[in-house]
């Protein structure tokens, strides 16, 4: 039985990856900043799988509440033996093109809040000795394209710092996964037509938390997405900045 | 809406289970079935939605004993077209609630139900069939066994004609006691091997379901079928037969099958449901499938299907003339004050619709109150006119 913690835990994604938890029997902590909405949501999780489940509520932007967040959570489960980052948006993308403010709102929450609180997680883990680190980074990080580089941008800084935290913790015992998912069928993806390989939320939970529980440095979900970003990484920039993607 | 599938509350003790209108009859299997409890009232499918199942006022095997979806029904959380959430049941706001009950989803969005489970002992039915030679048989035996069994159904043979016109195979089922199941399954009275699921992989040719081929397939099932007492089956094969062969419906062909359901009321209901089948016959339009029930009382939706009397449920391979074979069927269910399932219609005429739903006014005075603008409709209600007053 671990205990758990999924920060952005009203997103479909998060919601099933909670379902894999619980269906082995974990503690969860569920967190967000909807907090009527992660409760239905631990609602549902306790009657399906009859999990303890904690919610508390969590703001990415709000840096200097990150300690105490955390420390409210590992009181409330009486430990931490993972910690799964999911929260993230692509709201504002088309302003955060032109105009600063929305582009650090986007990398605010994409990059800096998970860091931040990621460096906190690190922190119970390293001292424990033991734990998981896992954080939902995103294909979009594999290769700054015209459309989306904001969000691409703070998703690649993300996966850089996973890097990092995974190449300092796993002398700790401590392992760290970063989670790229390619297309998902969410929010996010809604009414945008004919995209590739999307995948359905549950699907990529599904393989989400395999990866996790297999102790993965870094898995491509669904696996199809490290072949087409290993062939999208290797076009020559000068072909690239060309091409529309 | 299969997104918005969380349950909000369950109550162990008395089985009452409040979730969101997206939840899958599935699903509340998967959950609760495990502990001890069952759906109160099931279709032929358990991959539908409570919303849906609450909105067509859905009905099952039990109809003649325990109504329909309706009934379990204690509270629906509606969000309106005007964007108000509001919550209805008998008590409180009783004239949506009755309106939403069967009201084919065109009073608002079924955001939350409310639903009382049936406590059951395993998850396995005592079956016993019976076989008869023809119809006067086949009502005869349901008149005589329906009171006592809980589930009933027929299969009726609508290929025959002559002698043994109307015959079938009738299913009484009840919830198994868990002495009745096999030794190595008392332990785990709830536990049901999953079946492998077949799948059609293609649209079958037109001539595949043809007038020969439909009657071999017809009287093999009757032979197969012979008169039984106390068959345990689990609850999957017998409530989901079809579940188990995905896109069945692709067997259909192309262009694949309508499905005519309708209800006559006991009064000359024989005679009417002979005048049905012979008309059927007659055009040489034989259904792949014949399914009759018997109905109780209904739930009290506004536009609920639901009437005491006999259901048929036709299943045709849609063919050329087909169309006119069933507005001439639709004609005696007219003239025999009954009507036709609004879940299961695809091609009825809006005249044929008012004429069978006596309480339409009345529905439409509370649409109009909750809609005014007519924001919510669908191809159903447009077809069938059902915001209008015909002249």
């Amino acid at each position: 039985m671990r205990r758990v913690l999924i920060v952005g835990a009203t997103s479909p994604l998060a919601r099933y990856m909670a379902h894999e938890f619980a269906q082995q029997g974990d503690t969860l902590f569920l967190a967000g900043r909807d907090v009527e909405e992660l409760e239905r949501v631990a609602s549902d999780v306790r009657i399906r799988f009859g999990a303890p489940v904690y919610t508390g509520r969590f703001d990415a932007l709000a840096i200097e509440e990150h300690e105490a967040f955390l420390q409210g959570v590992v009181q409330a489960m009486g430990g931490l033996d993972g910690v799964v980052w999911v929260a993230g948006t692509m709201d504002g993308l088309e302003e955060a093109l032109h105009h600063p403010l929305a582009l650090k709102r986007l990398i605010d929450v994409n990059f800096t809040g998970a860091a931040s609180l990621l460096t906190l997680a690190a922190r119970v883990m390293e001292e424990q000795g033991r734990g998981f680190i896992a954080g939902v980074s995103s294909v979009a990080g594999d290769r700054g394209r015209a459309q989306n580089y904001p969000y691409g941008s703070a998703k690649g800084g993300f996966s850089l710092f996973l890097q990092g935290l995974r190449n300092r913790l796993s002398k700790k015992g401590v392992q760290v996964t970063t989670i790229k998912p390619g297309f998902v069928d969410t929010r996010m993806t809604w009414g945008r037509d004919k995209l590739p390989f999307l995948a359905s939320p549950q699907r990529v939970a599904r393989e989400s938390v395999q990866a996790i529980l297999r102790g993965k440095d870094v898995a491509y979900v669904p696996a199809v997405w490290w072949l087409v970003m290993l062939i999208i990484r290797a076009i020559p920039e000068r072909v690239f900045k060309k091409m529309n993607i | 809406m299969e997104r918005l599938d969380r349950y909000l509350a369950f109550d162990p003790e008395t089985g009452v289970v409040r979730c969101e209108g997206g939840v899958s009859l599935a699903d509340i299997l998967r959950s609760f079935l495990p502990r001890g409890w069952f759906l109160p009232v099931t279709p032929g499918t358990k991959f539908c939605t409570v919303g849906a199942c609450v909105a067509c006022d859905v009905h099952g095997k039990n109809h003649h004993h325990d109504g329909s979806f309706g009934n379990f029904a204690r509270q629906i959380t509606l969000l309106l077209p005007s964007g108000e959430t509001v919550c209805c049941s008998r008590e409180q706001n009783a004239d949506l609630f009755f309106a939403t009950v069967g009201g084919m989803g065109l009073t608002g969005v079924i955001l939350e139900v409310e639903l009382q489970l049936r406590r059951v002992e395993t998850a396995y039915i005592v079956v016993d069939y019976v076989r008869t030679g023809n119809l006067e048989e086949t009502l005869q035996t349901f008149h005589e066994k329906d009171a006592h069994y809980p589930y009933s159904v027929a299969w009726l043979d609508c290929v025959a004609s002559g002698r043994g016109f109307g015959k079938g195979v009738l299913m009484f089922g009840r919830h198994a006691a868990p002495d009745r199941l096999p030794i190595k399954s008392r332990h785990n009275p709830f536990t049901v091997t999953p079946k492998r699921t077949k799948s059609v992989p293609f649209d079958l040719p037109d001539f595949v379901l043809n007038p020969v081929s439909l009657r071999a397939f017809n009287s093999v099932y009757y032979r197969f079928h012979p008169s039984r007492e106390g068959v345990v089956t689990d609850y999957d094969t017998y409530f989901y037969p079809l579940d188990s062969i995905l896109q069945w419906n692709r067997a259909y062909g192309k262009r694949g099958f309508v499905q005519w359901q309708c209800v006559l009321p006991y009064e000359n209901g024989v005679q009417n449901l002979v005048r049905i089948l012979e008309t059927a016959q007659k055009h040489r339009t034989y259904p792949f499938l014949s399914v009759l029930k018997r109905m109780g009382e209904p739930s009290g939706g506004l536009l609920s299907f639901p009437m005491p009397g006999y259901t048929l449920a036709l299943d045709f391979p849609v063919r050329d003339g087909l169309f006119e074979v069933l507005d001439q069927l639709d004609r005696i269910v007219i003239e025999a004050g009954g009507r036709l399932y609004l879940a299961k219609d695809a091609r009825m005429s809006a005249e044929t619709f008012h004429a069978t739903y006596p309480q339409l006014p009345r529905w439409q005075a509370i649409k109009a109150q909750v809609d005014p603008k007519g924001l919510l409709q669908s191809d159903l209600a447009r077809r069938l006119r059902m915001m209008e007053v015909l002249k």
